[in-house]
């Protein structure tokens, strides 16, 4: 049993190895990934800025960049997803499992890896915003907490982008995610406070469990947004921390189930 | 199923996908040391055969054992023992062929240090030393197969199996994996190797199992196979269509059924004693004054085996 757990940890770790060497390799690929968020931070900030109104009448950029960061997290999904497929459909999967390592270690390696690049994401992403002026006074235990929370959906959204990896036939289709992905964002308190939506719309938007962690964040970066006053909106910090939860009792399992049937 | 002369051994395997067979009682016994060709169309089930053998699928009957190990109930004794080369190079492209030797020496639990000395060794024996530290997307198909024929052999298995290894290769490519195969057969490994192309079974493979329908529906060696379908044949080809019927004739002068090809001018017919009836028929047709283009004693190859056996082209 102890040799078991030694080598699904050791064997996660050379999976994750293998991810990082890929982005040492190919540092561009970062930059791609990034590259969407810094632009729409710099489209919505600047072209928009001016005419968007904040409820509680705050700034907008700061308004606008925790739901960058979690706009971020959401997408990754899709680098999951299109990594997961690759692998599949090149056979490196199929190899790992006529291999003697640990089976979990093909999904926990991606897993890490994928989380050691959203916090190298968040962190470049913050960064970018601290030069552009961006001032949060929630303080670091409010900082940290809020990482913490983005990492959290980051997490719940791996099982996700793993179980429709194995579930989409070729990388391409992977690609194509994107265009479900963005209108799941927009509908969301990323840009736009749900209040100031149509009401049927705005109710969409806020239980968006996107919208609660934007709005978790929000707080504890010491944004000063006032709040809609349905009830999901007004327990932002117990659903950031429950919808990643159900995310993950939903897709983990199913990802599992996937991973199963390669052997049927 | 104790035999130690074997290192795969399958027994009325059954894969079922619904209500298709894929595998429908399928047998084989590979021999320790040797090239098995397992040979058949697409669909026959080749490469379901190969993925149960090597634990990546289960299977719903039937019993199989590789490297002396049971399938089903000691799969990873069985990965331990085994490579596999699929269809397409299971390659990391990022990475290069070093990084790649590496990482897998590593989930194969050589170690950091022997994992790197390994991938150095493989590099070498594969003739990549030159291309080791280049991305594998700006290798050639061939290098890509050899590469990923070196992950195989990482543990030095004692069974590899090779999953149609050339299909898409050009004519260079399937050269170059053919010679390293070779070479591995050469230091001991057993090899089953799955193929199309009728030609590698024939040049790769000491034994070969012709598989269709999930079943295996010959067994032998490439000659027996051929000597099966009947012996050699004279076959001639004439310059002049009007001629067609008068060589036929001279050809089948054995009392044979001849075999006359309209399109390429030719004709064919089973011969016994294949020197005499050559000279023989070269020189009625020279009386006859029948102008020839060609003429010659052909075996069957093992297309005809394939036709005879499937009632189709392979």
């Amino acid at each position: 049993m102890g040799t078991t757990l030694y080598w699904a940890v050791a064997d996660c770790w050379n999976v994750v190895r293998r991810g990082l060497t890929h982005y040492q390799r190919q540092p561009v690929n970062i930059a791609w990934q990034l590259g969407f968020p810094i632009l729409s931070v710099l489209l919505y900030g600047y072209v928009f800025g001016s005419a968007m109104v904040v409820p509680g009448g705050g700034d907008y950029r700061d308004f606008l960049m925790p739901g960058m960061f979690a706009m971020t997290m959401a997408f990754g999904f899709i680098n999951t997803a299109t990594l997961v497929v690759h692998d599949a459909t090149k056979g490196v999967i199929d190899r790992f499992r006529s291999m003697p390592m640990a089976p979990s270690a093909v999904v926990s390696g991606r897993g890490v890896t994928d989380l050691l690049v959203a916090c190298a994401e968040l962190a470049i992403l913050m960064l970018t915003a601290l030069a552009i002026g961006w001032r949060p006074d929630g303080g670091i235990v409010g900082g940290l907490a809020a990482f913490a929370l983005l990492l959290w959906l980051r997490f719940a959204l791996i099982w996700l982008g793993v179980w429709l990896g194995l579930l989409v036939p070729n990388p391409e289709a992977a690609g194509g995610l994107f265009a479900v992905a963005f209108p799941l964002t927009m509908i969301s308190s990323i840009f736009v406070a749900p209040q100031l939506m149509p009401d049927w719309l705005g109710a969409v938007a806020a239980w968006n469990p996107i919208s609660s962690t934007v709005a978790a964040t929000r707080d504890l970066f010491g944004t000063p947004v006032g709040a809609g006053d349905s009830w999901v909106e007004q327990h932002a910090l117990l659903m950031a921390g429950v919808w990643p939860a159900v995310l993950t009792l939903v897709f983990f399992p199913l990802a599992a189930r996937k991973f199963a049937a390669l052997g049927r | 199923m104790a035999d130690g002369d074997h290192a795969v051994r399958a027994e009325g395997l059954v894969k079922k996908y619904g209500d298709k067979r894929a595998l429908d009682g399928f047998d084989l016994t590979v021999r320790r040391g040797t090239v098995h060709g397992l040979l058949g169309p697409n669909g026959a089930g080749k490469t379901t055969a190969v993925r149960v053998l090597g634990t990546l699928l289960r299977f719903d009957g039937g019993r199989a054992e590789v490297g002396g190990a049971d399938v089903a109930s000691r799969p990873r004794e069985v990965r331990r023992r085994i490579g596999l080369t699929g269809q397409y190079a299971a390659l990391d492209e990022v990475l290069t062929g070093r990084q790649n030797l590496e990482m897998f020496g590593r989930l194969f639990h050589l170690g950091g240090r022997r994992a790197k000395a390994r991938a150095t060794e493989l590099l070498d024996q594969f003739g990549l030393t030159d291309a080791g530290d280049k991305g594998v997307g700006k290798y050639s198909g061939g290098m890509r197969r050899r590469l990923d024929l070196a992950a195989s052999m990482i543990l030095t298995p004692d069974v590899l199996f090779l999953d149609e290894p050339t299909t898409g290769l050009d004519p260079r490519g399937r050269g170059e994996v053919w010679e390293s195969v070779r070479e591995l057969v050469a230091a001991g490994t057993t090899v089953l190797l799955t193929t199309q192309y009728l030609e590698e079974a024939d040049k790769l493979a000491g034994r070969i199992t012709v598989i269709d329908q999930g079943r295996a529906i010959a067994d032998d060696t490439p000659e027996g196979l051929k000597r099966s379908v009947g012996g050699d044949r004279i076959e001639v080809v004439v310059t002049d269509a009007a001629d067609l019927s008068r060589a036929a004739k001279i050809v089948a002068r054995g009392g044979a059924e001849p075999v006359v090809d309209e399109e390429a001018l030719r004709v064919h017919a089973p011969v016994a004693d294949r020197v005499a009836a050559l000279t023989d028929a070269a020189r009625t047709l020279q009386d006859e004054g029948v102008a020839v283009e060609d003429i010659g004693l052909r075996r069957p190859s093992l297309d005809d085996v394939f036709l005879r056996l499937t009632g189709r082209a392979a």
